[in-house]
C-alpha cells in the first residue's frame, strides 16, 4: 500500500446515480482485479473505499454510486482536483482457478471490478462468459463496454426494461462454466450460492475504519477463521465463507 | 539524550510519541510503511485472555472529525500474542512495546499480565478498564473508583513492569478514580479512551453500529481529552499518558503542556498511515517555533 495523489481527469454520470471518474497518477502497486482504493475527501474524517473498474501503470477508472455523503461529495468533484489515496488496498480476484470458461457474474454498482477481471482473464487466453443484473434500464451501464470486448454477454433486469427479464441466476441456469467471479448485493450472493456448480470467488462489502488492516472494523468470520474485508478480503473463495443468516 | 526524550515510568522514550491502542493493531501493517523504531513506543491491540471475535458488524461509523467504533476486542488471546505476534513484531521493532490488556474480571486481567510478563520486548502494561464495547468487563471497572482499585492491584501482584492504567471518559469524575488506581500502586495513568457515542442511519431510521452504540475518538474529542488530561495530572503525582484526537505536533505540545509525560495517538493513524512519523519530524520545528527546548520541561506547563 502506498498514499498517492491522483488528479481526476474525467468525472460523469453513466447512469441513474452512477458515476465514472477517471484519474490519473501512479497506479503501478495495482497487482489484481478487485483491488479498491481509500479516497481522503474534504470535510469527511473516514476515507471512502471503492473499488478498482479498470487501471494501467498510470490510470485509474473508479465507478460508483451516489448513496451517501461521500459519493455525493465525489460526484461533484471536477476535472483537475488532487485527490490523496491508499493505493491498492485488498487482496483482488486470482485468476489461478479459474479454468478455460469462467463466468463473471455482477449485480448493480458490484459490476465495476468484474470489467477489470475481465480484460485480465481475456490476457490470459481463457473464455470468460459475462452477466450483468440491474433493476431497470435506466440503472444500466458499462454493457457497451463489456460487449466491446468481445466476450458472451447477458444483461439482466429485474423489471425486464432492458435485456432478459429477471435475475442474474436466470441468466445463469442455462450456461456451461469452469468457475465463476461475482461482485454485488448480498441478496444476489445467496441466489448465486444456492445453484452455482464450481468454485469460485465472491467479494465483499463492509464499512471499513483505515481500509489497511490496522483497525479491525471490518472484520468477518469464515471457515478458515477470522478474516478482515480489507486486507485478507474483500475476495473470498466459496469454500471458506459462512453464510450466516 | 535528545531534546524530545522523555521518561516513561523509568523508561527512556527517545520522543513522546506512542499509537494508540486498536490504531495499529500488532505494528507490523504500519512497519510495511515506514520504519516504526522512530515512534517512542507502540500500544499493541487490546489483548485478553481468550481470543475474541468481537461485535457483529457493522461496527464503524463516520462522524464530523472523527468516527464511532464497535470492534470489541478482537484479538487472537494472549497465548497467540506471545507465541506469535510479539515474535513476529520482533523483526521490525526493537523497543519496548506497551502491553495494553483488557478483562472481564480482575483475576482474568492479572491473568493475562501474568502470562505476558516474562517478554522481554514489553515495558510497560497499559491495563484498559475503559472499553466501551464488551458487556460485563471493560469499561465497568473504569467507572467505579473501587473496581478500578481492585484491577490494578490484581496485576500489581503479579507483575514485574510498570502499569499503567487506561481510563474512560464515560464518567462524573475521572480524577477520583485516577487517584484511586495511584493509591492502588498503579505506576502510571493514561487517559482517554473513546467517549460513548451513536449514530442513526436516516434512511433505515436505525443505529448504524450493529451493537447500537460505540466509542467516539478523532480530533474533535481532544479539547474533552486535553481537559481531563490536564484534571488528572494536577491530582496524581504518577505520569499520565495523554491521548484522544491527537493529530499533529502542535496537539503533542499541547497535551504535554496540559501534564502529559507522553502522548499517544489514535484515530488519525486510520485515515493517514503517516501521521505518527509526520509528527516525530515536524516536532523538533515545532518546538523551536514555540521556544521550547526539551519536552520533558514543558510536561504540565499548563498549571
Amino acid at each position: 500500500m502506498e498514499q498517492k495523489v491522483f488528479t481526476v481527469i474525467q468525472n460523469i454520470k453513466i447512469a441513474k446515480d452512477v458515476y465514472k471518474m477517471e484519474l490519473s497518477g501512479d497506479a503501478s502497486g495495482v497487482s489484481r482485479p478487485g483491488q479498491f482504493v481509500n479516497i481522503r475527501l474534504d470535510s469527511l474524517f473516514l476515507r471512502r473505499p471503492i473499488s478498482i473498474c479498470d487501471y494501467s501503470r498510470n490510470s485509474l477508472t473508479l465507478i460508483y454510486k451516489k448513496v451517501g455523503a461521500g459519493t455525493e461529495i465525489m460526484s461533484k468533484l471536477g476535472v483537475g482536483q488532487k485527490l490523496d489515496l491508499l493505493i491498492p488496498l485488498g487482496n483482488g480476484y486470482s485468476t489461478e482457478k479459474s479454468g478455460e470458461t469462467p463466468l463473471l457474474i455482477g449485480g448493480g454498482v458490484g459490476v465495476p471490478p468484474l470489467y477489470g477481471l475481465c480484460k485480465k482473464l481475456l490476457a490470459e487466453s481463457k473464455r470468460p462468459t459475462v452477466v450483468l443484473g440491474f433493476g431497470s434500464k435506466d440503472e444500466v451501464f458499462y454493457e457497451e463496454e463489456f460487449r466491446a470486448l468481445g466476450v458472451p454477454l447477458f444483461v439482466t433486469t429485474v423489471d425486464g426494461t432492458f435485456g432478459q427479464k429477471g435475475f442474474v441466476t436466470d441468466a445463469m441456469a442455462g450456461l456451461a462454466y469452469s468457475y465463476f467471479y461475482t461482485c454485488g448485493p448480498m441478496p444476489m450472493f445467496r441466489a448465486i450460492e444456492s445453484i452455482a456448480k464450481t468454485g469460485g470467488q465472491y467479494s465483499f462489502e463492509e464499512r471499513m475504519g483505515c481500509g489497511f488492516g490496522a483497525c479491525m472494523g471490518c472484520s468477518c468470520k469464515t471457515l478458515t477463521g477470522n478474516k478482515r474485508i480489507c486486507k485478507e478480503g474483500p475476495v473470498l473463495e466459496r469454500e471458506e465463507i459462512l453464510w450466516e443468516k | 539524550m535528545g531534546k524530545m526524550s522523555i521518561d516513561l515510568c523509568g523508561i527512556e522514550l527517545e520522543n513522546p510519541v506512542i499509537p494508540a491502542s486498536g490504531t495499529f493493531g500488532y505494528g507490523y501493517e504500519f512497519a510495511e510503511l515506514y520504519d516504526i523504531n522512530i515512534l517512542g513506543s507502540f500500544s499493541f491491540k487490546g489483548t485478553t485472555l481468550a481470543p475474541r471475535f468481537g461485535n457483529p458488524p457493522p461496527r464503524i461509523a463516520d462522524c464530523t472529525a472523527g468516527l464511532i467504533n464497535a470492534v470489541g476486542l478482537q484479538n487472537p488471546g494472549v497465548d497467540k500474542v506471545i507465541s506469535e505476534e510479539l515474535p513476529k513484531l520482533s523483526r521490525f521493532f526493537s523497543k519496548k512495546v506497551i502491553a495494553n490488556v483488557s478483562g472481564f474480571s480482575a483475576e482474568e486481567y492479572a491473568e493475562t499480565c501474568q502470562k505476558l510478563n516474562p517478554c522481554d520486548q514489553i515495558g510497560w502494561f497499559e491495563v484498559n478498564v475503559s472499553c466501551p464495547n464488551v458487556h460485563g468487563g471493560g469499561m465497568s471497572f473504569g467507572t467505579d473508583p473501587k473496581a478500578a482499585a481492585e484491577v490494578t492491584r490484581a496485576v500489581k501482584k503479579v507483575t514485574t513492569k510498570p502499569v499503567i492504567m487506561k481510563l474512560s471518559p464515560n464518567v462524573t469524575d475521572i480524577v477520583s478514580i485516577a487517584k484511586a488506581c495511584e493509591d492502588a500502586g498503579a505506576d502510571g495513568i493514561s487517559l482517554i479512551n473513546t467517549l460513548l457515542g451513536m449514530r442513526i442511519d436516516l434512511k433505515t431510521k436505525r443505529p448504524v453500529i450493529a451493537n447500537t452504540m460505540g466509542g467516539f475518538s478523532g480530533p474533535a474529542i481532544f479539547p474533552v481529552a486535553l481537559r481531563m488530561v490536564y484534571q488528572v495530572a494536577g491530582a496524581v503525582s504518577i505520569p499520565v499518558v495523554g491521548m484522544g484526537g491527537v493529530c499533529s505536533a502542535e496537539d503533542v505540545i499541547e497535551m504535554m503542556l496540559a501534564g502529559a509525560a507522553a502522548v499517544e495517538v489514535g484515530a488519525a493513524n486510520l485515515v493517514d498511515p503517516f501521521i505518527c512519523q509526520k509528527i516525530i519530524e515536524e516536532l523538533p520545528a515545532v518546538m523551536d517555533k514555540y521556544k521550547i527546548n526539551s519536552l520533558k520541561e514543558i510536561i504540565g506547563g499548563a498549571h
